[in-house]
Formats: C-alpha cells, sequence, structure tokens
C-alpha cells in the first residue's frame, strides 16, 4: 500500500516536471508578453499573429512538404530493401544488416558531417557545381529514416508463414504479383509504422537540416528553413517568441489528439486480431 | 477459383518469369543507397580526417587534437557531462519505469504513452521551452550554464531512458522477486541480486540511447549554455560553420571510434545476457 501510494506520486511528479516547461509555454500563449514570466492580460492576439507571421508559415510548410516526400521515399526504398534482403544469402544479409544499423548507432552529426562532405567532394571534384538543394536535404532526410523502416518492416516478415508466398505461386500468380497481393499486406503494419516513424524524425529533425539543406522549396532563392532551424535561429539569442508560444499550444494538442487516436487504435486492435491471409489466397 | 487449364498455363509460364525477377533483387537500390550515401561518407571522413585542405596526406588534425589543450578539454568535457546525464536519468528513469511497469501501482498503459509524448512536439521548441523556463527560475545560461546544460539534456534524454527500461521491466518474473523475499532476502538484497540483473539488457540500451547523443548534441549545450558549453556536436558545428572540413572530419572520426567501442562493449553485454539472465 504504502509503495503504491509512493510509486503513484513519484510517477505523476516526474510527469508534473517533465511537462511543466511546455505547460507554462502553453499558458504564456495567452499573453503577449516578450518574455515567460510576464503577465500581460488575456488576449487571444497571438493566434491570429501566428498564422499571420509569413516566415513561420514557410517554414511549417517546407517541414511538412519534406516529412513527407523523405518518408514516402524511405518506405518505398527500405521497404524493398528489407524484402529483398529478408532472401538474400546469410552472409549478405547480414552485411546489410549492419550496414543498416550504422546511422542508427552513430552519432546524427557525424552523419551529417560525412554527407556534408560527400556534397562538397562531389560538387568540387565531379559535378563542379554548388549541389545544396532541395534533393541534399531529402536525401540527409531519407538516411535519417531509412534504416528505421527497414527495422519495422524486418520483423514483419520474419513472424511472416514463409509458405504463404509459395502457395501463392503454386497458384499461379507471378512473383510480382505474389509480392503485391500476398507478401505486401501480410507485412503492411511495419511498413505502416515504418512510415509514421520517418515522418516523425523528419518533422523533430534539425541538425541533418542544417548541414545538407540548399536554397529552394518555399523559400525560393534563400536557403531552405524548417521550423526546427527557424526557432534554432531566433531563440539563439533571444526567448521563445510570442507566436511560437502559440505554435507550442496548437502542436501539443495535435500530439494529444494522436495520442488518443493511438490508444483507441491500440484497445481497438487488441480486440479484433484475426488474420486475414487465407481470405487474400483464395481472391488470387 | 480459376479454370484448370489456365492454372496450368501460369505454372508453364512461371519459369520465365523466375529467372528475370527475384524477390532479392528488390535490395538491390536499397544497398546501392547505403553504399552512396553511407559507407562512401564514412570513408570520405577518414579520407579528409588525414589529409590537409589541398587533399595531399597528412597528420595536421591529429597532431592539432593532441597539441591544443581546447580541443582535448572538450573531448572531455562531452564525456563527463554525457555520463553525468546518463546516471542522472538512470536514477530518474529506473524507479519510474518500475512502478510503471509493476500492475500494483499502475494499471494504465496510457500513462506510459504520456512520458514518450513530449518527444512528438519540436525538439528544439522543447529546448526553447525549458530555457525560457530556467530563465525565469534565473537559472541561465549567464549564471549556470553547465548545470542549465545538465537540465536541458535530462529533460531530452529522459524519455530515451524510460522506453527501454519499461520494456525490460514489463518482462520481470515477478514471482522470481516475490520468491526470493519469502525465502528470507531484504528489500536490498531482493534488487541487487534479482532485480538488477533481470534489468540490465534495459539498462544498456538506455545507455547506448543516452550516451551518445548528449556527447553529439548541438542545440541543448549551445541554447542552454548560452554558447558557453562547447561539446563535440558544438565543435563539429563550428568547423561545419567554418568550412573546416579536415579538422571537423576528425573530431567525427572520434567520435566514430567511440562509438565503435561502445558497440563492442553492449554487444558483448547482451551476448552475455541471453545466456545468464538472473542468478539467485
Amino acid at each position: 500500500m504504502v509503495k503504491k501510494i509512493f510509486g503513484q506520486i513519484y510517477i505523476w511528479l516526474i510527469l508534473i516536471i517533465m511537462y511543466l516547461p511546455i505547460l507554462i509555454l502553453m499558458a504564456f500563449s495567452f499573453t503577449d508578453a516578450v518574455y515567460v514570466g510576464q503577465w500581460n492580460g488575456f488576449t487571444f492576439d497571438l493566434y491570429p499573429a501566428l498564422f499571420q507571421n509569413k516566415e513561420i508559415m514557410i517554414a511549417l510548410g517546407n517541414t511538412i512538404i519534406i516529412a513527407i516526400t523523405s518518408a514516402l521515399v524511405s518506405t518505398l526504398l527500405g521497404t524493398s530493401g528489407a524484402i529483398g534482403a529478408f532472401y538474400l544469402k546469410k552472409g549478405f544479409r547480414k552485411s546489410v544488416d549492419l550496414v543498416t544499423q550504422i546511422p542508427i548507432v552513430n552519432a546524427e552529426i557525424v552523419m551529417a558531417l560525412s554527407l556534408t562532405i560527400l556534397f562538397v567532394f562531389l560538387g568540387q571534384y565531379i559535378f563542379h557545381a554548388q549541389l545544396f538543394s532541395f534533393w541534399t536535404l531529402l536525401i540527409g532526410h531519407v538516411v535519417l529514416s531509412l534504416p528505421f523502416v527497414y527495422i519495422s518492416v524486418k520483423p514483419k516478415l520474419q513472424q511472416m508463414d514463409p509458405s504463404l508466398y509459395e502457395a501463392a505461386l503454386d497458384l499461379g500468380a507471378t512473383p510480382k504479383t505474389a509480392i503485391r497481393k500476398v507478401l505486401i499486406p501480410e507485412i503492411l503494419p511495419g511498413i505502416l509504422s515504418g512510415f509514421l516513424l520517418a515522418i516523425t524524425l523528419s518533422l523533430d529533425d534539425f541538425i541533418i537540416t542544417a548541414f545538407t539543406r540548399g536554397t529552394g522549396l518555399l523559400n525560393g532563392e534563400a536557403n531552405i528553413e524548417t521550423l526546427s532551424t527557424l526557432i534554432q535561429a531566433t531563440i539563439k539569442k533571444r526567448p521563445v517568441p510570442a507566436e511560437m508560444r502559440a505554435l507550442t499550444t496548437i502542436i501539443f494538442l495535435a500530439v494529444v489528439v494522436a495520442v488518443v487516436c493511438v490508444s483507441l487504435y491500440r484497445y481497438y486492435q487488441g480486440k479484433h486480431k484475426k488474420t486475414h491471409a487465407q481470405e487474400r489466397m483464395s481472391k488470387l | 477459383m480459376k479454370s484448370n487449364s489456365t492454372a496450368i498455363q501460369r505454372v508453364a509460364n512461371k519459369k520465365p518469369h523466375v529467372v528475370l525477377f527475384q524477390r532479392k533483387y528488390l535490395c538491390i537500390p536499397y544497398s546501392i543507397f547505403l553504399i552512396l550515401f553511407i559507407i562512401i561518407p564514412i570513408l570520405l571522413i577518414v579520407y579528409y580526417a588525414f589529409s590537409d585542405a589541398t587533399g595531399a596526406f597528412s597528420f595536421d588534425a591529429l597532431v592539432g587534437f593532441f597539441t591544443t589543450w581546447t580541443k582535448i578539454n572538450v573531448l572531455f568535457i562531452s564525456i563527463f557531462i554525457a555520463l553525468q546525464t546518463t546516471l542522472i536519468c538512470l536514477l530518474i528513469g529506473y524507479p519510474l519505469a518500475y512502478f510503471l511497469a509493476d500492475k500494483k501501482v499502475n494499471k494504465n498503459a496510457v500513462l506510459v504513452t504520456l512520458f514518450i509524448a513530449p518527444m512528438w512536439i519540436n525538439f528544439v521548441l522543447r529546448t526553447g521551452a525549458t530555457r525560457d523556463l530556467l530563465t525565469w527560475m534565473n537559472i541561465n545560461g549567464g549564471n549556470y550554464p553547465y548545470l542549465a546544460t545538465l537540465i536541458g539534456m535530462t529533460y531530452n534524454y529522459l524519455p530515451f531512458v524510460i522506453l527501454p527500461l519499461y520494456t525490460t521491466m514489463l518482462k520481470l518474473d515477478r514471482s522470481q522477486i516475490e520468491a526470493a523475499s519469502d525465502l528470507g532476502a531484504n528489500p536490498f538484497q531482493v534488487f541487487i541480486k534479482n532485480i538488477l540483473p533481470q534489468s540490465v539488457p534495459g539498462i544498456v540500451s538506455a545507455i547506448t540511447m543516452t550516451f551518445m547523443p548528449t556527447m553529439s548534441s548541438y542545440v541543448i549545450s549551445d541554447t542552454l549554455s548560452e554558447g558557453k558549453i562547447t561539446l563535440l556536436g558544438n565543435y563539429i558545428y563550428l568547423d561545419f560553420s567554418n568550412t573546416a572540413w579536415n579538422d571537423g572530419s576528425f573530431m567525427a572520426l572520434i567520435m566514430l571510434v567511440i562509438v565503435g567501442i561502445s558497440m563492442l562493449f553492449t554487444r558483448n553485454k547482451e551476448n552475455q545476457d541471453s545466456k545468464g539472465g538472473a542468478t539467485w
């Protein structure tokens, strides 16, 4: 009993401390003071100001474009890589697994610097041009999230019944159809969680973006700014800008909605767990 | 069902498909990507670390590192702050994960998600929020740059410690723990000889999730110490801003070596765990 009370107090205490900075920033999104801790009276003014702030909106747009494109590319590449590697000979598979691990265990800034040096090197000696653009940024983000797609798909392939694919071939499906109609649906949960992970990683990234970005996207002739780089540049010497406090509230609410959805989905999934493999087989 | 004759035809047609397309070919674009953007860049780091601005072979960066006190200092401070952050995160996160996984204390799985949820709020924004709160409490980069950085690191890496520890704690053999106390072990003995050995895998992955990222972080130390604390990450960022590729590559190489060593270490540990487990 004592343990229970102590445990619960401890859990809630740490939870409150963890959320304190964000909650305070959110509370001060309803006053237009420059500093957190200074209350100028209640107002909603910061919210329209946020949406009228062109810099923030451009950065938000860039962040979303990069997150979606890089997540799509890494999901496609990572899923096909995981399927291919799964059917490689053991030695080759092990080496693909090992190289995939490198960006996960390696420090992000080392990966970022190594990519930057690659682009500098290629630009200097091979293309004789400045390479930094949206494309280098995209490659950077794909390097960041690709391994995570691979490791989310891999366990699903291991869990899959290997005879399903063979059965599909025996029933007359071509290898491509068998992959599309039997294999992909079997590993779909892994692909989806890989995609979501890729989006999260890309949205949050600062280092790779700062190193590999060039001009383009919604910034036109200027360097691409994402939310991370924009916020970093503004908070370097000053407190978090007032409009950003309103942005924090909005992001926080989005996260709350996401958490609720995920919890509901897990609850629903736990209730209706069924394999539809046989059903799909009969449709071939 | 398809009719019999078409099925036979398809089986007959199967062979050329197998020759033209095999599942393992799907790995080709992925492998090319890995070689181009992971292996070659790392080899380039090694090349740049041991060459000068003209591209000729040179030990300048290496000699520069071991003869410049500030550079060695950066390495020591990084290791020191990473050790402290890891230790503090473990001290806070370990009991927390234990309580979260204990059915008698917490039955609510959503609570665990709440501890992970801050990771979904933009990391730079969170760092800014922490800085603003600390400034309000008069702990800022001007007064206590080191303390502020340490608090910021703990804030950021705590979820990364809680998650692996929680996963391990869920697998704890509770009946073994009860048996231990029934056989007369006091709570301290139960912890040292049973709970702790059972949770080693979680501790190891918590350390790997915290130690290296802390050493190489840039935003947290830069924002919270107002540029007064230079970690390996800040140093590499500075080299990047000054396009000092050779010097930056050498620093990155040092970090690669540390990653390599820690990987070997954790790999041995994990092998031991899978063999042994708890020995009561």
